[in-house]
């Protein structure tokens, strides 16, 4: 019964998958179109100041989120795998609450809190607004992980009079590595791509690439933003494909 | 997104563990490597929540500034026949935007759900990849694609299909077509994930005792499948409730959805207890559809599980 062939699925899912890869694989071949070259328009597209400081910012933003969020989450992980302890329900539902909560409320909430701390709404406000909702991601990819290691090593190298840090360093940290990079580029991936969140606490002069790309497009299209925005469509290819990789060494 | 999918779609089992925790009740010792998120979550979720909630009863003075007047005003104007038209207007799209996903993504998960190892790996890749792309890069492909010169309208011309170019975007067809696209993929990986794990010679037992393919879609797919369901459907559901995005980019400014409301509200209007009530309307709704449907599919397990 397994084995058995579903034609009219098999066309389904074919049909369903190229009308949702086709606005995509436009876009591509689009953005090389029209020019003496094909790289005519990345030429122009990046040689815009405002867009490379938008990438700069996206860039920046990108990495102070991935730091903060890889530590706080590396950290959570840890400590939720010790078993039960109380307000561990507590911990968990605020864990759970950046993935629930429409990401409208969350980012004006945030507006509102950083003007009420006089915060200056600019990059650092959007770090601290990106790490809200990417430590939950971090924690839970690396919870996974830990709860599927062996205890047996760690009990081993404790037998063995290693002491508690020479433990981690040895031996979890070195088994816990590629999920701890898969959380960093994925809190990477889902910073870059944020558009609410910026979108409320970015302020005047602090656009990321997606928000340049949103306020560019309330004008309509041109070539230059086909290439910007292939471009960014190239580099997430990238991003799934290492992870994927990832995923099955790990 | 990718890991994140899975683990929440498990959110019955875990709400299952943690009241299991709730009432053991260990008193272990309190792991400090938590207190950093801890402290972190506390500071920059639950009071600018809290701060929200506060606005929301106080008053908008001069120059967007805030008077300190307790009063339930803000939420008595959420009811003014103006605003509830826009947050019926919301529901309806969110109403739409979900079912037309789970029409069209169900046979696509249960088609990955059946396939070899290789085949799934390739499929959830494929799935994955429009997750990862960037939202707003998303919007901007599709725009260019059902545009009045974009390439649909450019063949159905040549095909002599059409007379004139479609009108697709900068009305209700491109919100329309906007939602689904954007939304399909968040609807598809939970009912994967719960179809993955669905026992499928159970069907072919149905099968045996005589059932008809619809019988067994209904009786024994159906209710088996729920739990997914319900999951993608509220993954779908709460975001596309307040999405104001795709409205504002692919719909002109033609009408108003209840997160563009709160958008002009808050950084137009400057009016900021009344965003705020709209924002604590907006969670109660959504979170209210989350708990409303998750209680009701928890009983319905119950009893799929006690026949």
């Amino acid at each position: 019964m397994a084995s058995k062939k579903r034609p009219l699925l098999l066309v389904y899912s074919v049909l369903l998958f190229s009308l949702l890869y086709l606005p995509l694989a436009i876009l591509s071949v689009t953005s090389f179109q029209g020019g003496p070259t094909y790289w005519h328009w990345y030429e122009r597209a990046f040689s815009q100041p405002e867009l490379l400081i938008s990438l700069r910012n996206s860039l920046l933003i990108g990495l102070g989120t991935t730091l903060l969020s890889t530590t706080l989450g590396t950290l959570a992980a840890l400590g939720l795998r010790r078993g039960n302890f109380t307000g561990r329900v507590a911990f968990e539902s605020l864990l759970n609450l950046p993935l629930v909560l429409p990401e409208i409320v969350m980012g004006l909430s945030m507006l509102v809190w950083f003007v009420f701390l006089n915060i200056t709404l600019g990059l650092f406000s959007v770090v601290l607004a990106h790490t809200t909702f990417t430590v939950s991601y971090v924690t839970l990819i690396i919870l996974a992980r830990l709860k599927g290691m062996d205890p047996l090593l760690e009990e081993a190298a404790a037998d063995l009079g290693a002491n508690r840090w020479r433990i981690f360093w040895k031996v979890t940290f070195p088994l816990l590595l590629p999920a701890i990079v898969s959380g960093a580029l994925l809190s990477f991936t889902l910073s870059f791509d944020d558009f609410l969140l910026t979108f409320f606490t970015a302020g005047v002069g602090s656009d990321t690439l997606p928000l340049r790309i949103y306020s560019m497009m309330r004008f309509g299209i041109s070539p230059e933003m086909n290439a910007i925005s292939a471009s960014v469509l190239f580099l997430t290819l990238a991003a799934v494909a290492i992870l994927f990789r990832l995923r099955r060494d790990s | 997104m990718l890991f994140g999918m899975p683990a929440t779609a498990s959110w019955l089992q875990r709400r299952n563990d943690m009241e299991k925790a709730l009432i053991s009740l260990s008193h272990k010792k309190f792991p400090r490597s938590i207190l950093p998120s801890l402290v972190w979550f506390v500071f920059f979720l639950v009071v600018p929540l809290g701060i929200v909630l506060i606005y929301s009863f106080l008053q908008k003075g001069n120059y967007g500034r805030i008077e300190y007047v307790f009063n339930l005003g803000n939420y008595g104007r959420v009811f003014e026949p103006i605003y509830l038209k826009i947050v019926g207007r919301s529901l309806g799209l969110a109403l739409y935007t979900t079912l037309l996903c789970l029409l069209l993504a169900y046979p696509l998960a249960y088609y990955m759900a059946r396939s070899s190892k290789k085949m799934k790996r390739l499929l959830l890749a494929l799935v994955i990849v429009p997750f990862w792309t960037n939202f707003v890069i998303r919007v901007y492909a599709l725009k260019l694609a059902i545009g009045e010169t974009g390439l649909i309208n450019r063949i159905l011309l040549e095909l002599n299909l059409i007379s004139s170019a479609l009108q697709m975007t900068d009305n209700q067809i491109g919100v329309g077509i906007g939602m689904v696209y954007n939304y399909l993929p968040f609807m598809v990986l939970p009912l994967f994930v719960s179809l993955e794990k669905f026992d499928f010679t159970l069907m072919d037992a149905a099968y045996d005792l005589g059932a008809n393919r619809l019988q067994v879609a209904l009786k024994v797919l159906f209710p088996l499948s729920l739990p997914g369901i319900v999951t993608g459907s509220l993954f779908v559901f709460v975001p596309a409730f307040g999405e104001f995005v795709i409205p504002d980019l692919l719909g002109g400014s033609q009408a108003m959805y209840i997160g563009n409301l709160i958008t002009e509200t808050f950084l137009k209007s400057r009016d900021w207890p009344f965003g705020s009530a709209l924002s604590a309307f907006l969670v109660l709704f959504a979170m209210g559809a989350f708990v409303v449907v998750l209680s009701k599919s928890v009983r319905e397990e119950e009893r799929a599980h006690g026949f």
